[in-house]
């Protein structure tokens, strides 16, 4: 299909400023999307609150705006309710991670099959430029103007630790590799973590003198590697990307089907 | 022996409700003194291919209700003091997004951690205010354990028919006790199915755009139309807007859909009110205590009568007020410092007729409490 059979160019223009690396990760996840062939009726996507959130308003499925940090719980409603959907949930970094971190780390452990994207840019964007859980010791911020002192979460080790059992990182300057772990992340049969670093050139950029939008997603090529390279190994300071984890543990939904099954055969 | 008949908690009578109404989701959190319905639930929902989940917190419960009422299912989430002021912003969302679905709150003492065990009608304007900016509520309880199912089947009822949130107020004497219940049969209650809409495949389906009679046909997700739900001001499409003419539709919308059915919605019950001189109100289990004071005194020949509430919000000021017009004294009995005797005053004429008799330590209030006001009033002192 033309990728413009999955938008909704009713609503467009977009809201996200030049440069926002959002609208890559919309592109990468519409094709990966296409790639897999999946019909539109069973898309559903759910989102919070935050310039990565209005993502869910642009694409033609069952969307779901919500409430800053809920996405999380507002889709464990839709997808145990209704299984058969696939659910995906692009969240900001302060919307998964900050005030949806409690709905996040339990997502992680339950694992109800479906994926959550964290559109990690390391600020507020929509409310103008505070720090995130992810901004990261010494990132200036609007409420940071003394240098943060706030240490970040490693988004990676967070949901593998909290069990989540498909994580994967990558970035919008590699988006062949994000349609690719899009598309491994979305056919996951478990609850799926893709960490997307991504660039808000408006507060991020600005405040912290990283240059025009091209220059930080530059900054992504020269700061990550895949995971196992051999640059790792000569500069251990550079972040991995690719699969994580991958690990085949029973589906949530699947398991209260059993439940359902017993209970009724229980009753007769 | 008429299997129908069970002697249970009221916790156990509104699960039964629920069940009969066609529940067939429900997210929760524990807490007393509601937990028996999350526990009665993770029993029986599954009996019938239903789903229970234990969330993380009562904000991720009623988030996960809102998304499973959107898939075209029959929602509940059950809480108490506080986990229904955590529920207050999900609340607030279902309220702008329409999203049918029941929220019970079995009220202890409060505020904060309050009295956990306690009985407290504590939370009626907060049920009413709880949730930010303006908006209409539908809140309903009941005094005892038939009334409380077919006030439950009520709420299944309104929240299809008005796309709304209804609010279930009950409260620890309610929820623990136990008395008789008649199960009904089926079909003896009528229910209400979701109004889906039949705008074919292909057509442009409005998901906010309301008919003439104000009601708006919704299409499950998963279904043939595909459109946005967001708790931002949004225009027919459900797309955010902010265009004023657009938002001032919906407040209109928000709130007259509930409060031009007022009539419709008020439920309350009567009890020698005729000729009554001295009219009590109350509601939920502080009923119980005030019809035992009216017909003791009814068998000495006091023209004293009760009304029972059992729709608390939207207030039904009119009805109120008729129903006051010939009374001298007017006594409002709950338990907290004077929640719908506010209410009351502004339905009437001449407020100074109406007196407050209430509890607020945790304890039932008793036949006892009310005559000692009654004798006040009366000029006899206690
Ligand atoms: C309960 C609540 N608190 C605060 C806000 C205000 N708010 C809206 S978006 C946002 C942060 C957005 O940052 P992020 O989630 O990282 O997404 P981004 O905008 O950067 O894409 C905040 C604090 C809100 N909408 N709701
Ligand atoms: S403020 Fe930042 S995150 Fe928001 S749209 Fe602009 S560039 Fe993107």
């Amino acid at each position: 299909m033309n990728i413009k059979g999955y938008i909704r160019e009713r609503f467009f223009p977009h809201l996200w400023c030049p440069g926002c690396g959002h609208g890559i990760v919309l592109n990468s996840l519409l094709r990966a999307i296409d790639q897999l062939g999946m019909n539109k009726n069973e898309l559903v996507m759910v989102s919070g609150i935050g310039c990565s959130s209005r993502i869910s308003g642009y694409v033609d499925f069952h969307s779901l705006h919500t409430l800053h940090g809920r996405a999380l719980a507002f889709a464990t409603g839709v997808k145990l309710s209704r299984p058969e959907l696939n659910v995906i949930v692009p969240m900001g970094d302060g919307d998964a991670l900050a005030i949806g971190g409690n709905h996040f780390i339990h997502a992680c452990r339950r694992n109800i099959a479906m994926t959550a994207i964290v559109m990690n840019n390391r600020i507020y964007g929509m409310t103008g430029g505070q720090f995130s859980p992810l901004s990261g010791y010494g990132i200036q911020a609007t409420t940071a103007p003394y240098g943060n002192i706030d240490h970040d979460f490693d988004v990676v080790q967070l949901s593998m630790s909290a069990g989540a059992s498909f994580v994967a990182r990558t970035t919008t300057y590699h988006a062949k590799e994000m349609i690719d772990i899009f598309k491994q992340a979305i056919l996951h049969d478990g609850f799926s973590v893709v960490e997307v670093l991504s660039q808000c050139p408006t507060y991020f950029g600005r405040r912290n003198k990283m240059g025009s939008a091209a220059d930080m997603m530059e900054s992504f090529k020269n700061n990550t590697t895949r995971i196992g390279s051999k640059a790792k190994e000569e500069n251990p300071n550079l972040l991995e990307r690719g699969v994580f984890v991958r690990k085949d543990i029973p589906e949530y939904c699947a398991e209260y089907d059993k439940i359902i099954g017993n209970a009724m055969k229980g009753h007769k | 022996m008429n299997s129908n008949i069970r002697f249970v908690q009221g916790n156990e009578a509104c699960v039964e409700a629920a069940l009969y109404a066609g529940l067939d989701f429900f997210a929760g959190y524990p807490i007393t003194p509601s937990t028996e319905i999350a526990e009665h639930l993770s029993y029986r929902l599954p009996e019938i291919g239903g789903k229970f989940i234990q969330m993380e917190d009562e904000i991720a419960s009623i988030c996960a209700i809102v998304g499973a009422s959107l898939t075209g299912h029959k929602v509940m989430t059950a809480t108490s003091g506080p986990g229904f002021s955590l529920m207050q912003e999900g609340l607030g969302y279902a309220i702008m997004a329409e999203i049918p679905c029941v929220i019970v709150n079995v009220q202890r003492g409060g505020p904060s951690t309050g009295l956990p065990t306690s009985v407290s009608q504590g939370d009626v304007f907060q049920a009413r205010w709880g949730a930010h900016g303006d908006h209409s509520i539908i809140a309903l309880t009941a005094s005892n354990h038939q009334d409380v199912f077919s006030i439950t089947v009520e709420a299944f009822n309104m929240a299809e028919t008005y796309r709304t949130p209804v609010i279930l107020l009950f409260d620890e004497v309610i929820g623990h006790m136990r008395e008789r219940l008649v199960v009904p049969e089926k079909g003896e209650i009528a229910l209400v199915d979701r109004l889906r809409t039949s705008v074919k495949e292909g057509v442009d389906y409005h998901p906010y755009l309301p008919r003439e009679d104000g009601r708006l046909p919704m299409s499950d997700f998963g279904g043939i139309h595909r459109y946005n739900v967001t708790g931002l001001a949004h225009d027919m499409w459900g797309f955010p807007t902010n265009n004023p003419n657009i938002v001032h539709g919906l407040m209109r919308h928000l709130v007259d859909k509930i409060q031009s059915h007022v009539n419709t919605i008020t439920r309350y019950k009567e009890f020698y009110t005729q000729d009554a001189e001295c009219l009590l109100i109350s509601y939920g289990s502080s009923a119980r205590s005030a019809l035992h004071v009216v017909e003791n005194r009814r068998a000495r020949g006091e023209r004293i009568g009760l009304l029972e509430l059992q729709t608390l919000w939207p207030f039904p000021y009119a009805m109120i007020r008729e129903k006051c017009d010939k009374a001298r004294h007017i006594v409002v009995v709950e338990m907290n410092m004077g929640q719908v005797v506010r209410a009351v005053k502004q339905a009437v004429d001449r407020p100074d007729r109406v007196v407050l008799a209430n509890r607020i330590d945790g304890s039932f209030i008793t036949p006892t409490d009310i005559k000692n006001i009654l004798r006040l009033i009366q000029g006899k002192g206690v």
